[in-house]
């Protein structure tokens, strides 16, 4: 009876949707709009001309597109097998141990917290062909300094704090996996002879699996959205536009080059992608989920 | 994520990790992994306590003289200190509009039923999906109409909206596990709908807000793409975007550039460690947000 009258809920819910409306929801298809238009320069966004599929024509032709999309894959993968392996052997260790895990939860999040502006400064501060952290090492074991943002190892070096940085993240989620498992699974287990690497391979990864796929398909949409830290240690994608991103790019092409419609299309195109992947991920990764 | 603190205590019993040796493995690469982020903060710590010419040659001793002069030129120089201010009133004023309208929605969205409750709940979770890029544009334009490019109502309604489904999607996990008996209880004393939500609800939902009005800080505080859109005036920057220009004009600087890490840390590591619970908690559990 409480809730019967229905006349609060306009107080209650339409400021919120106003500004969900106004600010996220509009912007969003007006986005899609925007890519079937040829829009030069933001002060034209109202006079753009209509495109039709120009736009998403332009990017199959494009080849720094194409060097995007292979450095956002890239990304994937290192995403997969880096972020979440280390973060699951880390979780398995941390699980194991009877002192510090408090210690070691902390200290692996904190990177999540820090803004990846402050981590691109900082890495600047590592890469830096004199006097960096990395060839300073390097010239007090008596080795050459490296010219760590090259061509070659650009890209390399600036997956690597994003890499980095989301460790401890897949960590959390996966060692919260693991402490949900109950204690009698495992006192059972013992009793069945299964100790030691059976054990984690046998019973702790198929239960936790459910939570292994979750930060699999987090990583990978993640890596889409990349955007930040690439942009802060090499801005416009350098050297040479090798190290951009299709979110880096998407920023180029719209603020510095000026072509909204083309800027809008690549968004698109980013979000599509993000989907298809993480359908992908889902189906590729289906397995009987174990209750317990 | 409740439990973790029982379950560390299970572990005792749980490891059985035999041979001393494995032990000793397993912390020497748990160590090992901590000092990748230990040591280099403390790298960037000490360093800027030194001169710049000093880093250059010798960045591993401790400063055991530490020079100031870095710091002084970050506050100076730079302006730091106002681009702190900066962000403090925007990250201030999201979190303030993004508790209050959450919490309006989430409270709405629990209790009452109504015909779209539903479609509502799929547009909050579906808009979890939308990248920054996929909105920037029509943002910038909606702004600069507004006339506020460079003004920080610019950035702060934009954040706002990008945050606020997920602070609704939090509340309502919290609020729909509260017990309807108390909200009864009121109404038979004559309490009205307004008094309900405002003396009841909002004060037990405290720890709810508190995850959200994290959350809010830490992505609003670390946001660097939509404020590098909409600030483009350099009194206007806070603390991310004037970083981001450092680095172009003063990135052979060390001794300021750790500095000014050093300062954009500082105070999300004191947030970090006081209410360390409540940030794994909510990031974690808004994992689907980027």
């Amino acid at each position: 009876m409480l809730y019967k009258d229905k006349r609060p809920l306009i107080f209650f819910l339409v400021p919120a949707l106003i500004v969900l409306g106004t600010f996220l929801y509009y912007p969003f298809v007006k986005n899609i709009i925007n890519s079937f238009y040829e829009i030069n320069g933001l002060a034209a966004l109202d006079g753009g001309k209509f495109a039709g599929l120009q736009n998403y024509k332009n990017m199959i032709n494009d080849p720094f597109i194409r060097l995007a999309l292979k450095n956002n894959l890239l990304m994937m993968g290192f995403s997969v097998v880096f972020q979440v392996g280390i973060a699951l052997i880390l979780a398995l260790m941390v699980d194991s141990i009877s002192r510090g895990a408090q210690f070691f939860r902390t200290v692996y999040f904190f990177p999540v917290v820090i803004s990846a502006t402050a981590i691109g400064l900082m890495f600047n501060l590592f890469y830096a062909y004199n006097g960096g952290l990395f060839n300073q090492i390097l010239t007090r074991l008596g080795f050459d300094p490296v010219l760590w943002l090259s061509d070659k190892l650009g890209i390399y070096m600036v997956s690597l704090p994003v890499i980095w940085q989301y460790v401890g993240f897949y960590f959390v989620i996966i060692l919260t996996g693991l402490n949900g498992i109950p204690e009698e699974i495992f006192e059972y287990a013992v009793l069945d002879g299964v100790t030691g690497i059976k054990k984690i391979w046998y019973i702790s990864l198929p239960l936790i699996w459910d939570v292994i796929k979750v930060c699999m398909t987090l990583a990978i949409t993640g890596a889409l959205k990349v955007f930040d830290l690439p942009w802060v240690l090499a801005p416009n994608g350098a050297p040479k536009g090798l190290t951009h991103f299709l979110g880096t790019y998407m920023y180029f092409k719209t603020f510095i080059s000026q072509s909204a419609g083309y800027g809008a299309a690549i968004s698109v195109f980013i979000v599509i992608l993000g989907l298809i992947v993480s359908f992908t991920v889902n189906k590729l990764f289906k397995r009987d989920t174990i209750v317990y | 994520m409740d439990n973790t603190a029982i379950s560390f205590e299970k572990q005792v019993r749980r490891t059985k990790i035999t041979g001393i040796a494995a032990k000793i493995c397993i912390y020497i690469v748990l160590i090992l992994w901590s000092l990748t982020t230990v040591y280099t903060l403390f790298w960037v710590v000490n360093n800027s306590f030194k001169d710049k010419t000093v880093i250059l040659t010798d960045s591993f001793s401790l400063a055991l003289q530490p020079v100031l002069d870095n710091y002084i030129n970050a506050f100076g120089r730079l302006n730091i200190g106002r681009a702190y201010l900066n962000s403090f009133i925007i990250s201030g004023t999201t979190i303030i509009f993004v508790m209050v309208l959450a919490g309006l929605a989430a409270y709405a969205m629990t209790r009452y039923k109504f015909r779209l409750r539903n479609t509502l709940y799929l547009l909050f979770a579906g808009s979890l999906l939308f990248p920054a890029f996929s909105t920037i544009v029509p943002i910038f334009k909606m702004v600069y109409d507004m006339n506020l490019v460079s003004h920080p109502l610019g950035v702060i309604i934009p954040q706002t909206a990008g945050n606020l489904s997920f602070a609704i999607i939090v509340l309502m996990g919290f609020m729909s596990n509260l017990p309807l008996e108390l909200e009864e209880a009121a109404f038979m004393e004559g309490c009205n709908v307004f008094n309900i939500f405002f003396k009841i609800i909002l004060p037990i939902s405290r720890p709810a807000f508190a995850t959200v009005a994290i959350f809010t800080f830490i992505w609003s505080y670390n946001d660097l793409f939509l404020q590098m859109v909409i600030l483009r005036r350099r009194e206007t920057y806070p603390i991310c975007t004037l970083l981001n220009e450092i680095t172009s004009q003063f990135g052979t600087d060390f001794g300021l550039m750790a500095a000014a890490v050093t300062i954009v840390i500082l105070p999300v590591l004191l947030v970090y460690l006081f209410l360390q619970k409540n940030i794994v908690k909510g990031l974690t559990a808004g994992a689907v947000k980027g």
